[in-house]
């Protein structure tokens, strides 16, 4: 394995130094696909994603994140514009910037008459950088670090949805890779599985791989990723720092109390703008003043106060708040 | 970066460890597995047959159709069961396993997914298609073998072996004659070469592995029956099956070659015209499977 790390290392330098200009592993411009006579799938697209970070990639289904990442990887042929991916165009370079990327793309794909380990054999081989040397033991490797060591010469196809899912994983991380690309790596898995990929993906992140994660799932977002793009109808909404994102969306403030009238009262008169009354709850926009004070007011007026404290935003709200819509739309 | 891109160390060797991965897939399929026991079951059956039919007295020369004088040879020798086989398998069963075999390779990929995941690791569309090309063509040689050892085995058990008679009447030993079997093995193995590629044409063209199979197999039984018809004469030559059964020259004395290279130098066409055409719908497709 010693060998193998050392080997991939001295390759990941090719991509590296032509990439140092700008320090985006990805890059695209006004990339768009428009699929034959109908409406373009992907408009007019410009993401960036920052080397290092974990990149959630939000949207609807139907929004065009497959289409995007399928062109990524090179499988499409843009319509225009142009991508670049660990500093090289792609589809033009694809096979010099593939072997630093690994990929989960619209869930696992697998040879059900194969077992697991000799499916992962089949995609090593496949990628003409892989050392056949050291590819039983990264096989091994990547299977053990997604938990399948155990069931690794059972055929795939009787593996579960959430066993094929973890394979599909480890076809990813069968080398040391510089990008991962997970599309929906949660789709299919239990709560418990869930939490594995996500520590998986922060491990993976703190070694200094830059993952680029797919979902529509706003809080898998939220807990994992330090940046994030929102996707709708093919355009891109928004993009930067998961926490510039929230506080897009204002937090609030929030009184819980049995005299909402009286504390409603109090909260306006020290300024609070926006105030609602919903059962016993009163909430109003975070006033520019010192909120202790606010609280000691409400107090001296004799509000029987039971909780009382600003809400963050969550990045629901954010999406909410750009797109004026719910998140489940269907595509 | 050239510096950097000569620490990558590869070998160019690598590239081959997707064609052995390849061989190693198609023939662990359970459906390959099963044609090529089919093929070999063909000489079973006309061996016995012919055994149980002549089991009364010695078979009246002018058989069956397609071994044009071979199949009554047969119990004199058993060699010739071999001829007889190879002849029985061609117009049909070969290369209808061929056509499966070649039209399932992209399309049942594409159909599996597991295309997409070959194409990032990344394979190359380019090595890709040629690699499922020696590949199919692999089995071709694979499953002619198979026929031809089958036919082998059962003349053997069934039947004596010894110098045998060309259609020109002339006497070749044995060993001759064995080499000059092995020679029309490898003949009707390349006679498929056609129809290999055109499978794969096919298979480039979707993503069902079960539409491009029943496709390719189409075609071949519409080639053939076009070929029985007679007003269609001037089209025959083009016909990839039209010179097929001229493996049966190699057992004349001397070898009479003109068909043979007609054979060869059509298949070879069919290679050229449908191979560039797989590669230029494989590379330019969108994969969206």
């Amino acid at each position: 394995m010693g060998e193998a790390s050392a080997t991939e290392r001295d390759g990941a330098d090719t991509v590296r130094g032509a990439e140092a200009g700008d320090g985006a592993v990805i890059a695209t411009r006004a990339l768009t696909k428009r699929y034959r006579g109908g409406q373009p799938a992907v408009d007019g697209l410009d993401l960036t994603v920052p080397a290092g970070s974990v990149f959630g990639f939000l949207g609807p289904n139907g929004s065009g994140k497959t289409t995007t990442i399928r062109m990524l990887m090179g499988l499409i042929e843009p319509t225009s514009g142009t991508a670049h991916v660990l500093g090289r165009p792609v589809p033009r370079s694809a096979r010099a910037v593939l072997p630093h990327v690994g990929a989960l793309i619209e869930g696992p794909a697998l040879y059900g008459f194969l077992s697991g380990r000799d499916n992962l054999l089949r995609y090593d081989a496949a990628d003409p950088t892989a050392d056949p040397r050291t590819r039983r033991a990264r096989v091994a490797a990547a299977l053990d670090r997604v938990g399948l060591t155990a069931a690794a010469g059972k055929k795939a196809k009787a593996y579960s949805l959430g066993m094929k899912q973890r394979l599909g994983l480890a076809a990813a991380l069968l080398q040391p890779r510089r990008l991962l690309v997970l599309d929906e790596p949660t789709n299919g898995l239990d709560p418990q599985g869930m939490r594995e990929i996500r520590g998986l993906v922060r491990e993976l992140a703190s070694d200094g791989t830059t993952v680029f994660l797919s979902s529509h799932l706003l809080d898998e977002i939220e807990q994992v990723c330090t940046h994030a793009a929102v996707m709708a109808r093919g355009r891109l909404i928004v993009q930067g720092p998961v926490a510039d994102l929230a506080a897009g969306a204002r937090g609030r403030l929030v009184v819980t109390t049995p005299d909402t009238g009286d504390a409603a009262r109090v909260l306006k008169e020290q300024g609070v703008a926006d105030v609602v009354v919903t059962e016993d709850r009163v909430t109003g926009e975070v006033p520019g003043r010192d909120l202790a004070e606010v609280n000691a007011a409400l107090v001296a007026a004799g509000v029987r106060v039971r909780g009382f404290g600003a809400e963050r935003a969550s990045l629901e709200d954010a999406f909410v708040a750009l797109t004026g819509e719910g998140f489940d739309v269907a595509g | 970066m050239s510096q950097a891109e000569a620490a990558r160390r590869t070998s160019p060797l690598w590239t081959l460890g997707l064609f052995r991965s390849e061989l190693l897939t198609t023939f662990r399929r359970w459906r390959t597995l099963a044609l090529l026991g089919v093929l070999a079951a063909v000489p079973v059956l006309v061996g016995v047959a012919v055994e149980i039919e002549t089991g009364d007295g010695p078979a009246a020369g002018g058989g069956g159709g397609a071994g044009p004088a071979f199949i009554s040879q047969i119990t004199n020798n058993g060699l010739f069961l071999v001829f007889t086989a190879l002849a029985a398998t061609l117009p049909f069963f070969l290369p209808m396993a061929v056509g499966v075999v070649a039209g399932d390779a992209l399309a049942g990929e594409a159909n599996a997914g597991t295309l997409r995941y070959l194409l990032v690791a990344p394979a190359g569309r380019t090595r890709l298609l040629l690699t499922k090309f020696a590949t199919v063509i692999a089995f071709c040689l694979a499953a002619t073998l198979v026929v031809a050892v089958s036919a082998l085995a059962v003349g053997a058990l069934l039947f004596p072996l010894g110098d045998l008679t060309t259609i020109s009447g002339t006497r070749i030993s044995f060993a001759e004659g064995l080499a000059r079997a092995l020679l029309i093995a490898l003949v009707v193995a390349a006679s498929l070469i056609g129809v290999a590629a055109l499978g794969l044409f096919v298979s480039t063209l979707t993503d069902s592995g079960i539409a491009a199979m029943a496709t390719t197999v189409g075609l071949l039984i519409t080639v053939q029956i076009l070929g029985q018809i007679p007003q269609l004469d001037a089209l025959h030559p083009y016909f990839f099956s039209h010179y097929w059964l001229s493996f049966a020259d190699l057992m004349r004395e001397p070898v009479y070659w003109e068909d043979l290279t007609r054979n060869l130098g059509l298949q070879a066409l069919y290679a050229a015209v449908f191979g560039s055409a797989a590669w230029a719908r494989f590379t330019g497709k969108d994969i969206t499977a």
